[in-house]
């Protein structure tokens, strides 16, 4: 299935993706870093297109890993 | 933001950046007030050990996205990859502290009394703009306003990158090494670590 994956040594924490998802499937783990539910996630590739740093983005994913 | 979700008052803050500008073209000593954007977020990264500011408080990300995503002026490419790397974005953290330090000298120099006050604004550092109008004198003391002089010139030279990154690139990508984020994420990162 498709997800948004994030990769943590990229992103910014600017919190764009979790504003922009419209199933609330994204929060900014303690200031660190963007966390992405997978239960939650329908790969639409909002927060892809919204990602500022180019760390968000949509691939094919086997129980929430890579 | 997602149209289905419920917007708050803080989703309006991009209005308060253009009334932050617009307030310093006629009196500079309202430039004071961009502390706030400042301090505020360092309280939420060390206190709270979130970037909440970031990630809803801040109208200078929400106004990139008003003006680059609402109104169409951005390209929406992805931005090389160097600007939101590690090096570059502590290099132009120490950048930016090393010029906010500058500034602040200068307004120790017009405390002391060994420079006057200088009626202008510094655009990226380097091109000075006159911005006389913005101020004829108050009951503070004259390094009150040489330091809304720089703080006006910095945050407006912030802007200004931000402006040309939105329309080059994504909406954001201002933040993607905005020296607040930077440093709030550093703070925060360091917090989750100690636990």
């Amino acid at each position: 299935m498709r997800k948004a994956v994030n990769d943590i040594n990229r992103c910014v924490a600017c919190g764009v993706c979790a504003k922009e998802c419209p199933r609330d499937a994204i929060s900014i783990f303690k200031g660190c870093y963007a966390v992405i539910n997978h239960d939650k996630c329908v790969g639409c590739g909002i927060c892809e297109g919204a990602c500022p740093a180019g760390s968000v983005k949509v691939m094919e994913v086997s129980n929430g890993k890579k | 933001m997602a149209k289905n979700k419920k917007k708050n008052w803080y989703d309006y803050l991009w209005i308060w950046t253009i009334i932050y500008f617009a307030l310093g073209f006629f009196n500079i000593l309202f430039a004071w007030l961009g502390m706030i954007d400042f301090i505020l977020p360092l309280i939420f990264a060390i206190a709270g050990g979130n970037k909440w500011f970031c990630n809803h408080m801040c109208g200078r990300g929400q106004l990139f996205w008003v003006l680059g995503r609402n109104l169409k002026c951005s390209r929406r490419k992805q931005a090389p990859a160097w600007i939101s790397s590690t090096w570059f974005r502590y290099g132009f953290l120490a950048f930016f502290l090393t010029m906010f330090g500058t500034m602040v000298f200068q307004t120790y120099l017009v405390f002391s009394g060994a420079e006057s006050l200088r009626k202008a604004i510094k655009l990226f550092w380097t091109f000075k703009v006159p911005w006389k109008w913005a101020y004829n004198g108050s009951i503070f003391p004259d390094w009150v306003a040489q330091f809304g002089f720089g703080f006006y010139s910095l945050m407006l030279t912030s802007t200004l990158i931000g402006l040309i990154v939105m329309a080059l690139y994504k909406e954001r990508t201002w933040c993607s090494f905005c020296p607040m984020g930077t440093m709030t994420q550093g703070i925060c990162k360091i917090k989750e670590k100690r636990g």
